[in-house]
């Protein structure tokens, strides 16, 4: 079995959830125009992810072991709870976080991370403690994507940028150009 | 455009009873299809896993799946999902020939799986077959694609340890030359199969005294989807 | 007339509204899948089937789905045809089910299905969204197919695996790595706005003449 810290430094970087495997692109570069709402939303989809890994890991070795062609609207039902019940959290903790993060939240739903997540570490057989630092990596990872990404997108509104490439064009191929620079940590831990 | 219409806001019985139903039928069908290819699917994945079998175990034409249990290795129809599970290869005589043992571990860009051929009267490998990779196209994927280096596995001695050493420089019987410019998948590959012997040569049985061929049973794991 | 409306539903998700290009939904399994053209295809596909085969039943029972729980049948609905598309396509072509991976049932969190239940197929009748559902996902299959053939050939020299440069063509490995399928799509994108541009300069020099004449 994979150790827990390749597992995580894997998941974060050199297999990057965005960059790397294009899960999450609907919030990346829907949301990404603003710094602070790309890490609010990353810090709840990590949220999100770490109730998911765990709950999935539950599923798979008490139920799912049974039927396992059940296992995707288990966990479709399982992330649509998670986000309800966070939105519900929010709402009591903080109205005004709540409002500021307004759609976002229950957008984390369709958030094709979550459940790639959950999918990624059934197929690796992730037990309880894997799956959770999975989750970590994944969400910082996710989350580092994100900001990176808002961060840029900040810088070019202060720049003369050409009509013509503006809006999402721009972002994929920033994207792209973010991607190249994260292939650079393959290799990363390699004990040789 | 006909929008569903509604006069006054349905019960909560309604409500449920709709989901409920849509569960029911979406169960039905999930069930009628699970059913219908399971055969297919079982015996897809059971071939798949002869075919890799037999090329890491040259002369093999027979094998069954075995499993470390209560001290010893023992003959399983269906291993359980997590455990870790290495198959015996024998010939048309049911005379034993080698192990074909699943390894895996990280590799350069991400975990690569692989099955090797072992034959432990002679601590040799025998075999070698890339089963997944994510690799990169052109340099890293060359584990699998260049007939060079997998032809290297073809005995290689694995006492004290395998070692990959630059590409023209193999002088051991336990050595086996790296491929260009892919250093560190070559090396992942072979400390891959160092990790996977040193686990489990404990728990091999005596050459010699390897689990007898059993009566022909389909041999896959539970179709685990 | 209802044959020209139906006819229309289907063009539109091919170029006007294609759901890739143009309002840019779908893209998570999208982009991972497009590495090969044949890869594209399979996962065309599977999304066509699934499109269509929800839009059919959604649009069908419209009436009797209640709008409180609507969110929840669709994806009830989605996700019982992906889960039949994913052991499909496992049993008959369990290679390239292995090729897609994970992202065969992560066609339920593509937005263009459940949007287009949401938006079209419940509130229209079967036909008119079957059709739309067709055009759709027909639009998208186009998109993916596109997308796969450009970084198949720049970066492995061939189509459907079919080798077509000989020996010694140099590939550009990035394309069919990550960073190209973002470069690709960026790249398609900015034509298509550069299409657009040109095609709105063009109506407002009509109008401005029009305009001078009037």
């Amino acid at each position: 079995m994979d150790n827990l810290l390749w597992i995580f430094i894997s998941a974060l970087l050199v297999n990057n959830f965005v960059l790397t495997y294009f899960l999450g692109l609907c919030p990346f570069l829907g949301v990404s125009n603003s710094l602070e709402t790309s890490a609010r939303l990353g810090l709840a989809t990590t949220f999100v992810m770490l109730v998911t890994a765990v709950c999935a890991w539950l599923l798979n070795t008490y139920v799912l072991v049974h039927a396992p062609y059940l296992r995707l609207i288990c966990f479709i039902v399982v992330i649509a709870s998670t986000v309800q019940f966070i939105e519900m959290l929010i709402k009591k903790l903080s109205p005004a976080l709540f409002r500021a993060m307004g759609i976002f939240l229950p957008l984390i739903t369709t958030n094709c991370a979550i459940l790639g997540l959950a999918i990624f570490a059934t197929n690796r057989g992730y037990g309880f403690w894997q799956g959770i630092v999975y989750a970590l990596g994944a969400g910082i990872g996710f989350t580092l994507a994100l900001v990176l990404l808002a961060g840029l997108r900040e810088e070019s509104e202060l720049s003369d940028i050409p009509q013509l490439i503006k809006g999402t064009a721009m972002n994929l191929i920033i994207a792209g150009i973010l991607s190249m620079a994260f292939m650079g940590f393959a290799g990363l831990f390699s004990t040789t | 455009m006909n929008v569903a219409k509604e006069t006054n806001s349905p019960s909560s019985l309604r409500l449920v009873l709709t989901l409920a139903i849509a569960g029911l039928v979406s169960g039905v069908a999930i069930i009628g299809i699970y059913e219908s290819t399971l055969p297919t699917i079982t015996a897809n994945k059971a071939r798949e896993l002869r075919e890799a079998v037999f090329k890491v175990l040259p002369g093999v034409s027979q094998m069954q799946a075995l499993v470390y249990r209560d001290g010893e290795l023992v003959v399983v129809d269906a291993p359980d999902k997590n455990e870790p599970v290495v198959y015996g290869g024998y010939d048309e005589r049911a005379e034993f020939v080698g192990y074909a043992m699943p390894a895996r571990g990280p590799g350069f860009q991400d975990t690569i799986a692989i099955l090797y051929g072992y034959k432990p009267g002679e601590k040799i490998v025998v075999g070698m077959e890339v089963l997944e990779s994510r690799e990169t196209p052109g340099l890293g994927d060359k584990i699998y694609k260049d007939a060079e280096f997998v032809a290297g596995f073809s005995a290689l001695s694995v006492e004290p340890e395998i070692f990959a050493v630059k590409k023209g420089t193999k002088s051991q019987p336990n050595e086996i030359d790296a491929i260009t410019g892919a250093t560190i998948s070559s090396k992942a590959v072979v400390r891959i199969i160092n990790e996977a012997h040193a686990a489990w040569s404990a728990q091999l049985p005596a050459p010699g005294s390897e689990p007898q061929l059993e009566a022909e049973e389909p041999v896959g794991t539970e179709a685990d989807q | 007339m209802k044959k020209n409306q139906t006819h229309e539903e289907f063009i539109k998700g091919l170029w006007r509204d294609n759901p890739v290009f143009v309002q840019v939904l779908g893209m998570c399994p999208m982009l991972a899948v497009t590495n090969s053209a044949i890869n594209a295809v399979a996962m065309g596909t599977a999304t066509f089937f699934v499109l269509v085969g929800s839009s059919f039943l959604v649009s069908t029972f419209r009436h009797l789905i209640p709008k409180q729980v609507r969110i929840s049948c669709f994806i009830i609905i989605i996700a019982t045809f992906v889960t039949i598309a994913d052991y499909t396509l496992l049993a008959l072509v369990p290679k390239v089910h292995k090729e897609l991976g994970a992202f065969i049932p992560l066609i339920v969190a593509n937005c263009l299905i459940l949007g287009r239940q949401e938006a079209f197929a419940s509130r229209y009748p079967t036909k008119l969204a079957v059709m739309d559902a067709m055009g759709m996902a027909s639009g998208f299959l186009l998109a993916l197919l596109s997308l796969g053939a450009v970084r198949e050939i720049l970066g492995d020299g061939a189509l459907f695996g079919v080798n077509l440069f000989g020996e010694n063509f140099e590939p550009w490995v990035i394309m069919i790595l990550p960073p190209g399928g973002f470069l690709t799509l960026g790249v398609i994108l900015l034509f298509f706005n550069w299409f657009k541009f040109k095609k709105d300069e063009f109506l407002e020099d009509v109008a401005a003449a029009e305009r001078s004449r009037g």
